[in-house]
């Protein structure tokens, strides 16, 4: 699947002509002078100063996964330097940092450990080989008589420390090939080592982008379209112009923005613009429009194959004992970062500096750069910390509104949106329907299993692919690890006319959420307990029989429970990660109670089992959020959703306790900053079966409770 | 009209209309940026302050209503993180993105002043405002329960 995702997006994203990739700026964002002497690299990896002080690149965004303190483990441990006393950098837009599994220089796709795992040991190892032939060299002796530990080079009763080799080790040649640590040696890499960005992240010192300020910077607020793809035709700003600290109004794509010396009044100002709107094509989008729309394409779009029919599933079901059908729906959905989307932009003649949280380095550097007219290379991108991500920042919307904001007003700008710009204004994870069908036999066992896909092509959307072409972002999870003779995977492509994003798990969850409910339904259909049921069907995929063995143990699957709980299954692999939770719920006047959620993770070998907790419980809260609550309705074009009062999202009191299990594996490494939120929604819906007997087949499930 | 506070131990004069929230003055006029924007509408407690002691919602306090009195940031817990409270949120490994944390730190801090020894349903109603998009909550709770048990011993 990687390889097909890899080569899949470089052709994608050329073809579609998207001028972002292949560009180059040197340094990582315009931090590099410091008081430490001349800083020196060896390789894009890692910078030394003179005096020993040594930044480690990260070229994913932090965003919460941690990828600043997992990503430095994998160099630090071959560099042999004391990872707590590193410095973590986040890497410019540069084809260096092109991540290798998407293609482009993207954080997401949960695949920076995979990514990273061999590639960054490599550059951790070429360094240290560097710093030692250095010394061998200056010294005259043979590098194989040195050691690297610590920082420090020593070997023949001399020693010096990287920072005194860092200079001649910068034009020692790059070598071709290195030894790594076999993993029995590794001192930092599977240990649960504190984050490194934790420190600064309880004392209100980490720098998240809302927090940058440069000197003459002005703020912007943006009156946008109501309807999202609208545009301002005029614009009366003779109320605003009078107001205190306006800076100026400008048209700019999709809105009018207010500048002002500060935010407040900026945005304070807005009440006071009157915009001539041309609503634009998705003026009469709804959301039951969009469904009926989706609906009609089941009829009338040609599928596409998931993968090649196994046997015959259509004869197979004529000949079943038994027949079921299940139309499964999800709902759509906005990202919802809790740092709303924000930018610094420093536009100066043919040049442009940004400054500020993004997932997409190279996207940011090359729209903005279209959108004011700059060559790529003339705009660099520094990036800070990310007040949540979770794919909203691979969009650069606003992004390319500070380009164009300061530009118009000549100043540095810092764009903000508020909470209600970022809830109507998201890239939407998008609806799907999806369609079950299977058959079992006398003995109750499943005979064929067809399973139809009606969503919407982000890949469409934002890296143009090609129609009529299967987007692998639609289809993750599709096909169920069990055993089953005769299945059909089909695909329906659907443009419901909404702009569509990645969002946390992307198609996972509603493939996950139909597979899994609907084996749970086959499983009662059939008068068998759901996790022996699953378990009959895994004889050869040992790698899930044995989380779903473990969860069911740690869970007491089987066990009684106190009046009116009930327990439910659900199984995955994504992103090379394995998984099983067992949600147990009770339901009471309409409510949905999780009161706990036991989990059972194989993803290899981890890089810090410690972020890899605490990203499996991240993921189950968010999951639980929108499968219990989240929901984004579009009325007349409109979404109908405002801030967190009318988008609800879990609070500290509807949080499960969760007993989460991590499997010792020498696999290689899977992700984990995403799979564990697509499972939790079939888990509780099917403990929600069995307490209750009512099945939910909608989300959000508190909605789709009250018409059960 | 200047408007005069204290602010973490110090007095601040400020120049903002007088209708200006709290938040913005403290962010964009003195330069205090720990405490963070996340809905303006009192709904995700990103922005929790202490006004006289008690935890309120920055975003919608307008700056005039907090003339004479003392206001307190997440920066007032410690610059060395040896509050204990951030001590149980390090130990905690509490913190993904961090946005949030200032505000969880401040409505915890509040709590923490006027009951030293809360159960699971005092922390949840003195923490339910906040919202962790990342998920934090069970590890706030531990971290709270241990930074509570530090400050009976002390």
């Amino acid at each position: 699947m990687t390889t097909t995702r890899r080569e899949f997006l470089k052709t994608s994203t050329s073809a579609a002509g998207v001028a972002v990739l292949g560009m180059y700026v040197p340094g990582f964002g315009g931090k590099e002078a410091n008081a430490a002497g001349s800083l020196h690299t060896p390789n894009v990896w890692v910078h030394i100063a003179d005096n020993n002080e040594i930044t480690l690149i990260s070229h994913m965004s932090e965003m919460g996964q941690g990828v600043h303190t997992s990503l430095p483990a994998l160099i630090a441990e071959e560099l042999n330097v004391d990872i707590t006393k590193v410095k973590v950098a986040t890497a410019a837009a540069d084809p260096a940092y092109v991540n290798g599994l998407l293609g482009a220089q993207i954080t997401g796709g949960s695949t920076a450990i995979r990514d990273a795992w061999e590639k960054l040991r490599i550059g951790g190892a070429q360094v240290r080989t560097m710093l030692v032939e250095a010394a061998a060299n200056k010294w005259g002796v043979a590098a194989s008589s040195l050691k690297a530990e610590n920082g420090v080079v020593s070997g023949g009763g001399k020693s010096a420390t990287y920072g005194e080799l860092a200079s001649a080790a910068a034009s020692v040649p790059v070598p071709k090939e290195v030894k790594l640590k076999d993993p029995s040696q590794f001192n930092i890499v599977g240990k649960a080592i504190p984050r490194l960005d934790t420190p600064a992240k309880v004392n209100g010192t980490a720098e998240f982008g809302i927090d940058v300020k440069v000197p003459g910077m002005v703020y912007a607020s943006v009156e946008m379209s109501p309807v999202i793809g609208g545009q301002a035709k005029s614009f009366d700003d003779s109320a605003v112009r009078g107001m205190p600290g306006i800076v100026g109004v400008y048209k700019i794509n999709g809105g009018v923005g207010i500048v002002a010396d500060s935010y407040w009044r900026a945005y304070k100002a807005r009440k006071a613009l009157k915009v001539d709107w041309d609503l634009g094509p998705g003026a009469n989008l709804s959301t039951k429009g969009m469904w009926d729309g989706t609906k009609a394409a089941e009829k009338s779009v040609a599928p596409i194959k998931v993968r090649p029919d196994v046997g015959n599933a259509n004869d197979a079901l004529q000949g079943a004992a038994k027949v079921l059908k299940a139309e499964y729906y999800t709902q759509h959905m906005a990202h919802q970062p809790l740092e709303p989307m924000n930018m610094v932009a420093i536009v100066s003649g043919d040049k442009c500096e940004l400054i500020g949280p993004t997932q997409f380095q190279q996207g940011a550097q090359g729209f903005a750069a279209a959108a004011i007219g700059l060559k790529p290379e003339n705009v660099s991108v520094r990036t800070t910390y990310l007040g949540g991500g979770f794919g909203r920042r691979i969009v650069t919307d606003f992004v390319v509104q500070a380009a164009e904001l300061s530009k118009a007003s000549g100043r540095p700008v810092k764009v903000l949106w508020s909470r209600e710009d970022d809830m109507k204004n998201d890239w939407y994870r998008p609806q799907s329907l999806n369609r079950m069908e299977g058959g079992l036999d006398a003995s109750g066992k499943p005979v064929a299993i067809k399973h139809q896909i009606s969503s919407q092509s982000i890949t469409q959307v934002l890296f143009g692919l090609p129609k009529n072409t299967l987007d692998p972002f639609m289809v993750e999870a599709a096909v169920a690890p069990y055993d089953v003779p005769n299945t059909s995977h089909d695909l329906i492509i659907h443009d419901t006319g909404i702009r569509v994003g990645y969002l946390r798990a992307v198609s996972h969850t509603m493939n996950c959420f139909a597979n899994e409910s609907f084996m749970d339904e086959l499983a009662h259909a059939a008068g068998k307990d759901p996790v022996k049921y699953r378990m009959e069907l895994l004889s050869k995929e040992p790698r899930f029989a044995n989380v779903l063995k473990i969860a069911a143990d740690k869970a007491g699957w089987g066990k009684k429970l106190p009046a009116g709980r009930a327990m439910g299954v659900a199984l995955m692999e994504g992103y090379g990660t394995y998984m099983a939770q067992i949600a147990e719920v009770s339901v009471s006047g309409g409510d949905i109670k999780v009161h706990k959620v036991t989990v059972a993770c194989d993803c290899g070998r981890m890089v810090n089992p410690g972020i890899v907790r605490q990203q499996l419980e991240s993921g189950i809260v968010y999951g639980l959020s929108h499968a219990l609550y989240s929901d984004i309705t579009v009325t007349n074009g409109r979404v109908d959703q405002n801030n967190f009062n009318d988008f609800r999202i879990l609070r500290t009191n509807e949080t499960p306790v969760m007993d989460i299990t991590l499997v010792d594996s020498n696999e290689k490494p899977g992700g984990t900053g995403e799979p564990s939120t697509s499972l939790i929604a079939p888990a509780v819906a099917n403990a929600v079966f069995t307490a209750t007997g009512k099945r939910l087949r909608s989300m959000p499930f508190a909605k789709a409770l009250k018409s059960a | 009209m200047a408007i005069s506070f204290n602010l973490n131990g110090s007095a601040v004069s400020v120049q903002s209309e007088p209708d200006t929230p709290l938040l913005w003055v403290i962010r964009d006029e003195i330069g205090l940026t720990g405490t963070k924007f996340g809905c303006g509408k009192a709904q995700c407690g990103s922005c929790t302050v202490h006004v006289n002691g008690s935890a309120v919602r920055a975003c919608q306090t307008p700056v005039s209503s907090v003339s004479g009195k003392k206001v307190a940031t997440v920066e007032s817990l410690s610059a060395d993180n040896s509050h204990p409270l951030q001590k149980a949120w390090i130990k905690h490994q509490v913190p993904q993105c961090g946005y949030c944390q200032s505000g969880q730190l401040m409505s915890a801090a509040a709590l923490l002043a006027k009951n030293k020894n809360p159960n699971d349903s005092e922390i949840d109603a003195a923490m339910a405002g906040n919202l962790c998009r990342c998920g934090t909550y069970n590890r706030l709770r531990a971290a709270i329960k241990d930074a509570a048990a530090e400050m009976r011993r002390a």
